[in-house]
């Protein structure tokens, strides 16, 4: 059926739902911090806005409390911990390099083109007029997930995760009306501490290694493991995992 | 109150109490104190499912029945003595200075609240549940992977909090897929459709077998991370060498078990609605790729505790291969190597803990000469790898002979990787033994203060499976068996 | 046999006042566009100005300028008048709509260029050839998006024909359709970029080290010079006009009667008006970019239109 048949609620759903796959896309291609937050907020209240039409559209209340939810720690707590994090730690201004941006961009695009095939063997089973969203909701989890994949700042890094997650809960709602009470609160407040952490993973990774740039990381490669036959006396100094220090 | 609640909310509150006086010294006590009441209400839970059989509890939240009370059991115990192995640890590190009081009561505190994460896990009759309560133990666990704020630790730390963080996404997904799947055929009681007890039950065998597949990859890849499957296992051996080393014990000894679990429960699952062996076959595949790969990667570590992460992986990578294949024999096999290979693991970690600091570091060619410096150690490090590489009189060479016997049945042509599998791990292992127990200690090595009694303890357990299964263990391992396969090994 | 002889002749004079309306939506986005920057105005109708003097100017050429060179002017000229031909201006269903293609659209333009780089190239300057290679590196960006977004709407409409396209949009009322808003923005960029406006090019000024599309014509005077700035003009005013067929076709008449059409021609020029108007403010707020970003405008643009074609086939079909 084509979206001109639909109702003025459901042709709502589906252009917000594109938005938000719009909004994954602009994050894929924005190496700024500030605006990459920002636009992590934007696609937070797009998804919420989808959860109350649905909610409408279908009569189920209780996608109100996903709405909520995802109101309150995407579009509020997350981007604001963010964004005073960024500005504590003095990197709002950052922008980060993104290597081959079209070839970024022309990969999201497969990703889209996979989740509706993927979607297509599933899509069958709900009886929702918008049905065909779950597409969009796998591909914009697939989506965060290649942010997280290609970034190399821990901020990204982390706003592709969190990204994911939006994705997930936006899949649950346009499949089966959200997920039971008790597992969405239990998600919520998982995602909630991962924000946390995060928070603290900056300081950190900023004490450790001067920057959020975890593309630096190489100590524990399987590549870089220090080779046996050298000398063991100056190996401690150059930083290894212990301090020097007598065996006691 | 039942025992299940006391199983978990002794954790939990012991974790909050620990959360305010973690770093004063008592607070190594009270760790065991919890860790002894958790076993002991573990324990008797376990005896009395064992006699009446499975149990829902808690308005359907809880569901204990013969598979994961033996987890839970294992679960407490290994958790109890790694905490009687930490209290002289973690003194040791305080002294050393490389903990401060702050990241102490940390390191207390989350000690216990990732046991109650995964006893959760293990014990929640809800697969939303179940995935709540394992991001929790990641969450959990991340900081103390990075307790030592070393560049290194933060780095392992980030790996292990993001690698994963990506993986249990997937698995949420799945999740929602089965609950998209089931919503349908079950309707109208939403919150009661992820029920393990409601998918499993008659309704589950005709959830939509393209939905419950799709569902299936997204699980296997989710808890597929957490268990270390290769090509995921990237965090694994960051986080187990550079954390501290009674976490090691319990990640690798027992986390990757829950995530076991968590992938066999959906496993049943899909066998009983896609009536093919699709999920078999692909935790196969992954679990013989993951053995074989981590068998040759033994061989080239020169930290000892990354190493016998290594190990870890391979033996998952087993266990999964095990499951895969279902089959009472291969799953008896399994749960089995599951058991022993927890043991001795999280004993081999506890031994390994002392030998560090004894030598003072994690490179193999600076640990020589435990044996002359401190015979308890170099015995322990010595024994304990001697059992997971698979000798026998040890309960691993059961268990993997179990396997492999089953191998040979079902899929002959598998045995020969299986066995040049064995034979590479082997080698792998032994390579730096000799030296490390044997070799000419340092000038200035002195003995340090060591509990050698969890290990002594382990190592029995596992002699003892290795020699006789005692008669109540083996039928509480059948029961699990006849449970996953659907019928009896014996 | 009457009423076809007025529908052609119909058609004609839409082509006509096409045209010959074009420098006045040139004048327009002028005048708006000082008075938002706080300078004197020129009259809306300074640029039939311009282009009576350089028509009445005496014609200097290049000695090593071959026929290739005087011909260019013609022929970019015709290429624009076709295309100018096929538009919906003021009315549907002209006759003149049969071969009112997208495709051929496109090509249009395509030919235009091809020879206009052609002429850059053919002076031997250093500016010619400078703007000729530019010209068509933007060209091939910008071509693929806007084949794209085209398709996106023919692919709603079941058909690459304006004219039934846009009777189909008409006829559907507003749906909110996520294909066309992306669409729209990639349609906009594209006619950005292929316009010579900021933040690609722009068209006011003639620093060497910027500019695209003058740098080719700097050899060009007089008569010449005046045909190629009003084929730019009617381009500009073409893709204004495809946009709003697209997007916001109400109003245009679908009969031929007279208060139809007289309905259709003021609707046509207050959307015209108020695009210049959103034209004005994108260059006022948007400085000109470097121009080894211009790619990656253009690549944006791209996505933006393979996005609105997978939206289109994800979201608004099939279920």
């Amino acid at each position: 059926m084509g979206v001109a048949n639909l109702g003025l609620y459901n042709q709502a759903i589906i252009l917000f739902a594109a938005l938000a796959l719009f909004t994954s896309f602009i994050m894929l291609a924005q190496g700024r911090m500030m605006p990459l937050i920002f636009t992590f907020a934007w696609q937070g209240l797009l998804l919420a806005v989808v959860s109350v039409l649905v909610a409408i559209v279908s009569k189920h209340p209780e996608l109100y409390v996903s709405a909520a939810l995802t109101f309150t720690l995407k579009v509020v707590l997350i981007p604001w911990l963010l964004y005073r994090l960024s500005v504590q730690l003095n990197m709002q201004y950052d922008a980060e390099a993104i290597e081959h941006p079209t070839l970024l961009l022309l990969g999201g695009v497969a990703l889209v083109i996979f989740s509706y095939f993927v979607a297509q063997s599933i899509v069958h089973l709900s009886g929702l007029a918008t049905r065909n969203t779950i597409a969009v909701s796998i591909a914009i989890e697939l989506l965060g997930m290649l942010l997280m994949c290609v970034r190399k700042s821990a901020v990204a890094q982390v706003i592709g995760f969190m990204s994911m997650e939006s994705g997930i809960f936006f899949a649950a709602v346009v499949s089966t009306y959200g997920m039971p009470l008790v597992v969405e609160l239990g998600v919520a407040f998982d995602i909630l501490v991962a924000a946390i952490l995060f928070g603290v993973f900056f300081f950190h990774l900023r004490d450790s290694f001067g920057s959020l740039n975890v593309g630096q990381f190489n100590r524990l490669s399987e590549a870089n493991q220090p080779m046996p036959l050298r000398d063991a006396a100056g190996e401690h100094s150059s930083g290894g995992p212990h301090p020097p220090g007598e065996p006691s | 109150m039942t025992l299940l609640e006391v199983t978990l909310l002794v954790p939990l509150l012991g974790g909050l109490l620990l959360a305010v006086v973690g770093h004063r010294p008592v607070a190594g006590w009270i760790n065991v104190a919890v860790g002894v009441v958790t076993f002991g209400a573990a324990l008797v839970m376990a005896l009395e499912v064992f006699a009446r059989g499975p149990q829902l509890s808690g308005g359907r939240m809880f569901y204990i029945d013969a598979f994961n009370v033996y987890l839970v059991v294992l679960t407490a115990f290994v958790g109890l003595t790694t905490s009687i192995f930490s209290r002289p640890y973690m003194r040791h590190e305080v002294e050393r200075g490389r903990v401060t009081d702050r990241r102490l009561r940390l390191y207390h505190s989350m000690y216990q609240c990732f046991l109650f994460s995964m006893l959760l896990a293990l014990s929640t009759n809800n697969l939303g549940v179940l995935w709540v309560a394992m991001e929790l133990a990641t969450l959990t666990t991340v900081l103390l992977v990075s307790l030592y704020r070393t560049p290194e630790a933060i780095e392992a730390a980030w790996k292990y909090f993001i690698l994963c963080g990506v993986g249990i996404a997937q698995a949420l997904f799945g999740t929602v897929l089965i609950y998209f799947a089931a919503e349908n055929k079950l309707g109208a009681d939403r919150d009661d459709t992820l029920l393990w007890t409601v998918l499993h039950g008659s309704a589950g065998a005709n959830l939509d077998p393209a939905v419950i597949t799709l569902a299936f990859v997204f699980l296997l890849v989710g808890y597929g991370t957490k268990v270390g499957l290769v090509p995921l296992h990237n965090w694994l051996p960051d986080a187990h060498s550079e954390g501290p080393t009674p976490m090691s014990a319990v990640l690798s000894g027992l986390l990757l078990n829950v995530a076991l679990y968590a992938l066999v429960r959906v496993k049943m699952l899909v066998d009983a609605s896609l009536h093919t062996n699709l999920a078999g076959h692909l935790m196969m595949g992954f679990g013989l790729l993951s053995f074989t790969v981590a068998g040759l990667f033994l061989h080239r570590q020169h930290d000892v505790k990354r190493m016998f992460s290594y190990s870890s992986i391979e033996h998952m990578g087993l266990i999964t291969f095990g499951f895969g294949m279902g089959g009472a024999l291969a799953t008896f096999g399994a749960l089995l190597h599951m058991t022993v290979h927890s043991l001795t693991k999280s004993a081999i970690f506890i031994t390994v803990g002392h030998a560090c600091q004894l030598a003072g570091t994690q490179r193999i060619d600076q640990i020589r000469g435990l044996i002359r410096t401190q015979p308890a150690i170099g015995w322990g490090l010595l024994i304990g790898t001697v059992a997971i590489a698979g000798f026998p009189p040890f309960g691993v060479f059961i268990s993997e002979f179990l396997l492999l016997m089953a191998t040979m049945k079902s899929w002959p042509w598998l045995t020969i990787p299986l066995l040049v599998g064995f034979g590479v791990a082997f080698a792998g292992l032994f390579r730096h033994m000799q030296r490390m127990v044997f070799g000419e200690p340092p000038p200035k090595q002195k003995p340090v203060e060591a509990n050698m009694l969890p290990v002594v303890v382990h190592l029995l357990l596992v002699l003892l499976l290795g020699l006789a299964i005692p008669g109540f263990l083996s039928r509480w391992f059948e029961q699990a068996t006849v449970l996953i396969s659907g019928a009896s090994p014996l | 046999m009457d009423s076809e002889l007025t529908a052609w002749a119909l058609a004609a004079a839409q082509a006509l006042l096409f045209i010959a309306a074009a420098p006045l939506l040139a004048g327009w986005v002028q005048r708006v566009k000082c008075h938002a920057q706080n300078r004197a105005a020129p009259a809306v109708w300074q640029p039939y100005r311009n282009l009576a003097k350089l028509l009445r100017k005496k014609m200097l050429l290049a000695e090593n300028a071959s026929w290739l060179f005087r011909a260019v002017p013609y022929i970019v000229f015709g290429a624009m008048l076709l295309a100018a031909a096929v538009v919906p201006l003021i009315a549907v269903n002209l006759p003149s709509a049969a071969i009112a293609d997208m495709i051929v659209l496109v090509a249009f333009f395509a030919l235009a260029r091809f020879f206009t780089a052609l002429a850059g190239l053919d002076i031997g300057t250093a500016f010619g050839g400078m703007g000729a290679s530019r010209e068509m590196m933007v060209s091939a960006l910008a071509e693929p998006a806007m084949l794209m977004a085209v398709f996106t709407l023919s692919m709603t409409a079941s058909t690459t024909n304006l004219s039934v396209a846009t009777g189909y949009v008409l006829q559907s009322g507003l749906v909110l359709r996520p294909s066309f808003l992306f669409a729209l923005l990639a349609l906009t960029m594209v006619a950005v970029a292929e316009t010579s406006r900021v933040p690609v090019d722009n068209p006011a000024t003639h620093l060497e080290l910027t500019m695209l599309h003058e740098a080719m014509i700097l050899e060009y005077g007089g008569r010449h010079l005046a045909l190629i700035e009003w084929a730019s003009q009617i381009k500009l005013m073409i893709y204004s006009v495809l946009i709003v067929d697209f997007f916001f076709p109400w109003g245009i008449a679908t009969g031929f009667s007279a208060a139809a059409l007289a309905v259709g021609a003021l609707a046509v020029a207050a959307k015209l008006m108020l695009l210049a108007v959103i034209l004005v403010v994108w260059e006022t707020v948007l400085a000109k970019m470097r121009l080894f970003r211009v790619p990656q405008f253009l690549g944006f643009a791209f996505m933006l239109s393979l996005l609105a074609m997978l939206t289109h086939v994800v979201l608004e079909t099939g279920g």
